[in-house]
């Protein structure tokens, strides 16, 4: 039996090699995910044990407020000389050194911009020498308190040469430095990882990065000869007390890399979710191929079953088929998968300048490979093994008939399956909690299977619609019948393609719809004519020069401009965002916000305003006292004075300019402008734009504009998506070749007697190429259905949140059905010239 | 009707409704080559009912296949009416299937997606022409389908479906209609309906039919025979009777060489 089934597998080589893929290719993701992460995690950890190979003990501050970086900008912790005079005193310390680094110094390049970070920090640190493997390229150390020093990736990117005058934006508005040095790091590379850094001298750094003279951020110890560092760990840690973190340089560099494994780890997460993705669509995949080969084999298998084999047997043969292909697709994906992982991982760390660690093949996954390729293809494998254990021995001497099953079964359970999953979503997106997320995954899930047991009832009334727009020729009208032929067949293909249209169109559909909320609420809310606003980016909040504010006030045309200063603040111990306006009924006229109770007047000194939802959470009522503490200072006490209405796009606590001083940028990042009546708009903006020349990344913009700029991420975002759930469309497209492969292999003689009466090499492609276009065209229709199911499921949940708009990208989704269509086209070519091929006379005779 | 002269001239044009000259087909090379046609010569007359008989490897469905253009010949001609058939294009080979061909094929001739009535209008469907309405009512009627149109093929017996594609072979008045064992899957009596049908359809329409087939009674309804053996023409009766036809192919037997008794 086993060698009866080895060999039928041989024989169909296309059909192992075309649903092999699909797993192949699930698995590639899989195990190219691991190995990417694994490669460049080690990278990570090489790079900072060798930046703290010359540190014995490091001693940092515990950041005054602890956000993590998806929470918001992480703010530094910072120690006082005294702290640094304390670690030098205990005994068996060599040298302390002290460090100032912090995110957020912006270099104008020699283009006039500020030179942009895709996502690494740009530091500004204090020059120290080269140490921790720093190493000068050209020129010196900054001596001086206008000179810099910056790394060579920075140099590179900004076009800035040694000698240069350059303007540096950092907390504090722009101020010129003469560039006097250029430095790399040991092993010649530009920088540590991508990161921008500008070195100040010390007294600099303080002042610009930490806002604070005289401190530091950590402090580098080097053990005295023949001090263990752990022993000097223990002994720097019972001097300082608790408030600062005492780790060697190894746990140091550990933590540091563990940060950044953070990162990867939810990159790998993600990359493994859309991975499943793919995965999930192969199974639909190899399911209808072990169908259809089942259908085809019904003689065969019936024969086995007349000659004695047993049901166990039968269901033995098809299953082994199944773990072949799937030990070879786990094989092979596992060796794309290391392939594809080392180059990228090749490619991350070129474009990031990192040393690559070795590639390696972490056991997650080889395990992960073996056990998704294998599972996924036996599972899928397993209803149709079952099927074939049930086909009757004395099916071998009937006529080959496979007479339609009724579809009521499927009908009714994909209903109530399809039923439970929407009602998970629901429930999900309702509550709160841990369970939301696996809820609502679970609930999509079911939703994909419920709405593919329901597709093909769904696809004889779709197809036959979709196929009277081809009918109107015979090859067309031919390629119809033929899709309509086997509904389970058309539309378990269909069914792995809706999976991924689906989620694309879901996810669309929730962006345009916030999309949409937003403009819809700025529209009627915002009153400002104009929006002063910086391009935000990681670690750091653009600003400006607040002393331009009365400048910009005197511009011709006009009337006000109200600042804004943001920062991070504990308030009551909870992390939060912290504005100050300059003039807060300003604010309420630009915003229309909404007063609920105690008045909207200008907070003076200890007075503080916030919004009913946070209210409403804090418990806080006008005239109830809040703790807020800043990154730098000490906790200071606020009174509510008024309460207002959330606006969509507005909301938290608003202080009045007493906070500023406090902030880590005590600079306006915002500012609304109102102009009198009949100004030249055009003329003002360009009046405050001069003004704004030394603060290249602030934008003056309209209403539109501005919503343009900010939405802009969500389509960025959309972007992504589409791309990574690209490679579950190409497993569907090869869902699609398969069936129609597979089709065009069964209907061999009825192509040889169409070729026999009559019909053309080119039509006989027409008529495969319409049935590829219908099935791919009817997948696409159903993902843009549970699609935008989906979507106003997630904007009906997210409700409270400000989205209050339903709205459908119907041009996005004209461009789906267009692809679908041409997708078709191109899952058709191949079967379609296998069609045509099709030798006339062989055809006929064919069994 | 003064124009008397031109259709002696026409009719030795227009004699052959196909024709081959200096026929061979070889399969294979060297050690494995086999011949399966040796030089055949053969004219088959408009308007008749040429059977085509032959012990198993005689090569008659090969002759057949060669004739009507579905297998191409290593060597010699073959004509359908004026048209050369060896060396025609795949495009060409399809207009002459579509313009001047039917078939009847032994089994599986009907697409399972179409009613009765589109199977025998495809052709014509293929083709772009419209179907002569008139032309279609004498062929229904004749191969008694009048009330089984609307039925598709799973819903029809086996000598109906037969007679089905033979409606469809006919619907286009094709030059030739080339039938390959059109009996061979039917029961007698199947068989034999099938069979008063083509031999109507050439006695009453002129249509012009070649059929292969190893069935000495299917043979007798055809105006002539030829017999086939070894890839050659051996033996031509016209006007034959079951008994004659099963007597020349005794008289093969006992000429033929060992092999071909297996």
């Amino acid at each position: 039996m086993l060698r009866a089934t080895l060999k039928s597998l041989l024989a169909r080589k296309l059909r192992l090699v075309l649903s092999g893929l699909a797993v192949l290719l699930g698995v590639m993701f899989v195990s190219g995910s691991f190995v990417l992460t694994d490669a460049l995690g080690r990278s990570f950890d090489n790079m900072f044990s060798s930046a703290m190979a010359e540190t014995d003990v490091l001693v940092s501050a515990r950041p005054a407020i602890d956000v993590s970086e998806l929470e918001g900008e992480p703010v530094p912790g910072m120690l006082a000389a005294a702290d640094r005079d304390a670690v030098a005193a205990v005994p068996g310390v060599a040298q302390v050194v002290g460090e100032v680094q912090a995110d957020g110094a912006r270099v104008i390049g020699a283009d006039g911009k500020v030179v942009a970070s895709f996502g690494p920090p740009r530091f500004g640190a204090n020059w120290t020498g080269e140490t921790g493997g720093l190493e000068l390229r050209e020129g010196r150390g900054p001596a001086a308190a206008d000179e810099i020093a910056i790394n060579v990736t920075l140099a590179e990117l900004s076009k800035l040469k040694v000698g240069d005058r350059v303007g540096v934006l950092t907390t504090k508005p722009k101020q010129l430095f003469t560039l006097v040095g250029v430095f790399g790091y040991e092993g010649g590379l530009p920088g540590r990882g991508p990161v921008h850094e500008i070195r100040f001298t010390e007294p600099v750094a303080q002042e610009l990065m930490l806002g604070m003279p005289g401190a530091y951020t950590s402090l580098s110890v080097t053990a005295a000869p023949g001090t263990d560092p752990a022993a000097l760990r223990d002994a720097i840690k019972s001097r300082l007390g608790e408030q600062y973190v005492v780790q060697t340089g190894q746990e140091a560099a550990a933590a540091i890399a563990g940060g950044f494994k953070t990162v990867l780890d939810l990159f790998n997460n993600i990359l493994l979710g859309f991975a499943g993705v793919a995965l999930f669509v192969g199974t639909f995949l190899i399911l209808n191929t072990f169908s259809i080969i089942v259908a085809q084999r019904t003689k065969e298998l019936a024969l086995s079953r007349a000659l004695g084999a047993s049901r166990r047997q039968v269901i033995g043969s098809v299953m082994v088929e199944a773990l072949t292909i799937g030990l070879l697709a786990s094989v092979l994906g596992l060796a794309a998968g290391v392939g594809v992982g080392a180059l990228l991982a090749k490619l991350a760390a070129d474009f990031s300048s990192i040393v690559l660690a070795s590639i390696g093949v972490p056991i997650a996954a080889v395990i992960s490979a073996f056990a998704v390729g294998i599972g996924v293809t036996v599972i899928a494998a397993l209803l149709p093994a079952v099927r074939a254990s049930r086909v009757p021995p004395v099916a071998a001497l009937q006529e080959v008939a496979t007479p339609d099953r009724p579809l009521t079964k499927l009908t009714v359970s994909g209903a109530v399956i399809g039923a439970l999953g929407a009602g998970a979503i629901a429930f999900g997106l309702a509550t709160s909690g841990d369970a939301v997320m696996w809820l609502v995954l679970g609930g999509v899930l079911a939703t994909f299977i419920g709405v593919s047991l329901l597709s093909p009832v769904l696809a004889r009334p779709v197809v036959s619609v979709l196929g009277r727009l081809f009918s109107w020729s015979v090859p067309g009208r031919l390629g119809r019948l033929n899709s309509g032929r086997n509904p389970r067949r058309t539309a378990i293909t269909a069914a792995a393609l809706m999976v991924g249209v689906a989620l694309i169109t879901g996810v669309n559909t929730t962006i345009t719809s916030a999309d949409r909320s937003l403009r819809g609420d700025a529209e009627t809310g915002f009153q400002a004519d104009l929006i002063i606003s910086g391009q935000e980016s990681p670690g750091m909040l653009p600003t400006f020069d607040e002393a331009l504010l009365p400048r910009m006030r005197a511009v011709p045309g006009i009337a006000t401009v109200t600042a804004e200063y943001n920062d991070q603040a504990l308030i009551n111990e909870e992390p939060s965002g912290a504005s100050a306006v300059t003039d807060l009924p300003a604010v309420v006229r630009d915003l229309s916000l909404v007063t609920v109770a105690g008045s909207l007047a200008q907070p003076g000194p200890g007075e503080v305003v916030v919004d009913d939802q946070n209210a409403a959470q804090a418990g806080l009522t006008v005239g109830s006292t809040v703790t807020v503490k800043l990154p730098k200072g000490s906790p200071m006490s606020y009174r509510i004075t008024g309460v207002y209405q959330r606006a969509p796009f507005y909301g938290g606590f608003i202080f009045g300019t007493d906070l500023v001083p406090g902030m880590r940028f005590p600079q306006p990042s915002f500012a609304y402008v109102r102009l009198t009546d009949g100004a030249d708009a055009a003329a003002a903006r360009q009046g405050l734009e001069a003004l704004l020349v030394d603060s290249p990344e602030m934008l003056v913009e309209d209403e539109q504009q501005y919503l343009d700029r900010e939405l802009g991420e969500g389509a960025q975002m959309l972007l992504m998506i589409q791309i990574l759930l690209g490679l579950a469309i190409v497993i569907a497209v090869l869902g699609v070749i398969n069936t129609l492969a597979l089709s065009v292999l069964e209907r061999t003689r009825e192509l040889g007697l169409l070729r026999a009466i009559g019909l053309s090499r080119a039509a006989t492609m027409r008529m495969i190429t319409v049935e590829a276009v219908v099935i791919t065209v009817f997948g696409v229709l159903l993902g843009v259905a549970v699609g935008i199911g989906l979507g106003a499921a997630v904007v009906q949940g997210l409700a409270d949140e400000g989205l209050n708009t339903l709205a459908i990208p119907w041009p996005a989704i004209a461009v789906y059905l267009a692809a679908g269509a041409i997708l078709g086209v191109l899952a058709a070519a191949l079967p379609a010239t296998r069609a045509a091929r099709i030798n006339v006379l062989t055809a006929i005779a064919h069994d | 009707m003064t124009t008397a002269a031109p259709p002696l001239i026409r009719q030795r044009v227009e004699t052959a409704a196909a024709r081959a000259s200096q026929v061979w087909k070889v399969y294979g090379s060297g050690e494995a080559q086999v011949v399966a046609l040796r030089g055949v010569d053969v004219e088959l007359e408009r308007g008749r009912f040429t059977a085509i008989m032959g012990p198993s490897g005689s090569g008659k469905s090969t002759l057949m296949h060669c004739l009507a253009g579905l297998d191409s010949v290593s060597r010699g001609q073959v004509f359908v009416g004026d048209t050369e058939v060896t060396g025609l294009s795949d495009a060409g080979l399809t207009r002459l299937r579509r313009e001047k061909i039917g078939f009847i094929f032994q089994q599986f001739n009907l697409l399972p997606t179409l009613t009765a009535q589109e199977n025998i209008l495809l052709p014509l469907a293929i083709a772009g022409r419209k179907p002569d309405q008139d032309w279609f009512k004498t062929v229904v009627d004749t191969v008694g389908l009048g009330d089984r149109l609307g039925h598709r093929p799973n819903q029809l017996s086996g000598g109906q479906q037969q007679r089905v594609a033979c409606a469809r072979a006919l619907v286009s008045r094709p030059d030739v209609v080339f039938a390959d064992e059109p009996t061979g899957n039917l029961d007698s009596r199947s068989g034999a309906e099938v069979l008063g049908f083509l031999r109507r359809s050439v006695t009453e329409y002129g249509q012009t039919i070649v059929m292969v087939t190893h069935d000495a009674v299917a043979a007798s309804y055809a105006d002539r025979v030829v017999f086939l053996a070894d890839g050659q023409i051996v033996a031509e009766l016209t006007g034959p009777t079951p008994e004659r036809v099963l007597d020349t192919l005794k008289s093969l037997d006992r000429t033929a060489q060992p092999e071909t008794e297996l």
